[in-house]
């Protein structure tokens, strides 16, 4: 809850929680926090920085009750990065272009199917446990980078903001068991693990790739970027196969 | 810095414009990403500001998605109500992504590596 006396405590806070800055601030704040919790952990993947520093922040917004439109004022300027930094992936792809048209027949069959299983996975198991209509699709590109995920969630009828969470879920899912589940395939190829985590968990598990090896991070985000593509491509046909109401 | 940062903008502006034209499908950074690759493969090289202005963007990839998932206070009660159905899809659906796009890019690679030496052995016979 706010302060509710008129103490000058009370004066800074107004002054304070009105502007960008203090929200901009304990964003940055609880992320390096996270993050230095995560090193210390010696970068075990269930210590995700994104999952401790947002539960972090929820936490203080909740004990300060601040809305999240408030915090979002200020959060906004580290949310515009994600469509530069998307931009940016063009130079590791860049770096890597030698090994990319030796694998391009892979990784092509590799994005086919990891987009559809994404999508049809995500629909399937949420309609077969009683989620609505409203929350299979915007369940169903959660396996794409966020900003391109809330656009296809928009586009065919979901909730942009519900989508947002889910993605950054499915990120951190990705990222927390990537490495585990790979290992037991036996997958050792960095590009075969760095494509698989790039289609399935986008931009947090091409951090966590990048952790791993620079090939495996090149390659995550050359199948987030490729994947993103082939969803928003796709995804309008694939509602309509399983004949949820789309367009 | 500043040159490259307007560059990595400006690739994302000129895509986000050319989807708002054409209606493409796909969204504008997706684009932008694109067209600041051809034009490293135009220009046969990444110079050392733009290398290090992509490198410092992606050094904190996870962060940018920190004010996104903080979203979910948004959407309690609905997650409340149908959690069952949103937890299973979130982990059964992300693991069995990961372990099909894997097992089909090692297979495919298998695959093209059996038929490369097929042709081999069959160009020498």
């Amino acid at each position: 809850m706010p302060p509710v006396t008129d103490t000058p405590f009370t004066e800074i806070w107004v002054y304070l929680s009105a502007s960008p800055l203090l929200w901009l601030t304990a964003t940055l704040i609880c992320y390096l926090a996270a993050d230095r919790l995560y090193r210390l952990g010696r970068c075990s993947p269930l210590l995700n920085p994104v999952a401790v520093a947002v539960t972090l922040l929820i936490g203080i917004l909740t004990l300060t009750g601040t809305p999240y439109a408030i915090y979002f004022d200020g959060a906004q300027f580290v949310h515009f990065l994600l469509g530069p930094a998307t931009v940016s992936l063009a130079i590791p792809l860049y770096r890597q272009r030698e090994r990319l048209g030796a694998l391009a027949l892979p990784i092509g069959a590799a994005l086919l199917a990891g987009v559809l299983t994404a999508s049809v996975s995500a629909i399937g198991l949420a309609a077969w446990l009683g989620a609505d209509i409203a929350t299979q699709i915007s369940l169903a590109p959660k396996s794409v980078t966020a900003p391109v995920a809330m656009g296809i969630s928009e586009k065919l009828g979901g909730i942009p903001s519900l989508t947002a969470v889910l993605v950054v879920s499915t990120g951190i899912v990705g990222a927390v068991f990537g490495t585990g589940v790979l290992r037991a395939l036996r997958i050792r190829d960095d590009a075969v693990k760095g494509v698989a985590m790039g289609v399935t968990s986008h931009g947090i598990g091409t951090a966590r790739a990048f952790q791993v090896s620079p090939t495996m991070g090149a390659f995550s985000g050359l199948a987030m970027a490729l994947s993103a593509f082939l969803t928003a491509a796709l995804l309008p046909s694939v509602l309509d196969w399983l004949g949820l109401v789309g367009g | 810095m500043l040159q490259a940062l307007t560059l990595i903008l400006l690739c994302q502006l000129v895509g986000e414009t050319v989807v708002l034209l054409t209606g493409l499908p796909v969204p504008g950074p997706v684009l932008g990403m694109l067209l600041l690759l051809g034009w490293l493969f135009l220009r046969g090289g990444i110079s050392d500001e733009v290398g290090h202005t992509a490198d410092a963007l992606l050094a904190h990839f996870s962060l940018l998605f920190v004010p996104a998932g903080v979203g979910v206070m948004l959407h309690w009660e609905r997650i409340q109500g149908q959690w069952p159905a949103i937890a299973a899809a979130l982990l059964l659906g992300t693991l069995l992504t990961l372990t099909v796009t894997a097992l089909t890019m090692a297979g495919a690679q298998r695959l093209l590596a059996t038929l490369h030496r097929r042709r081999r052995g069959a160009a020498g016979d």
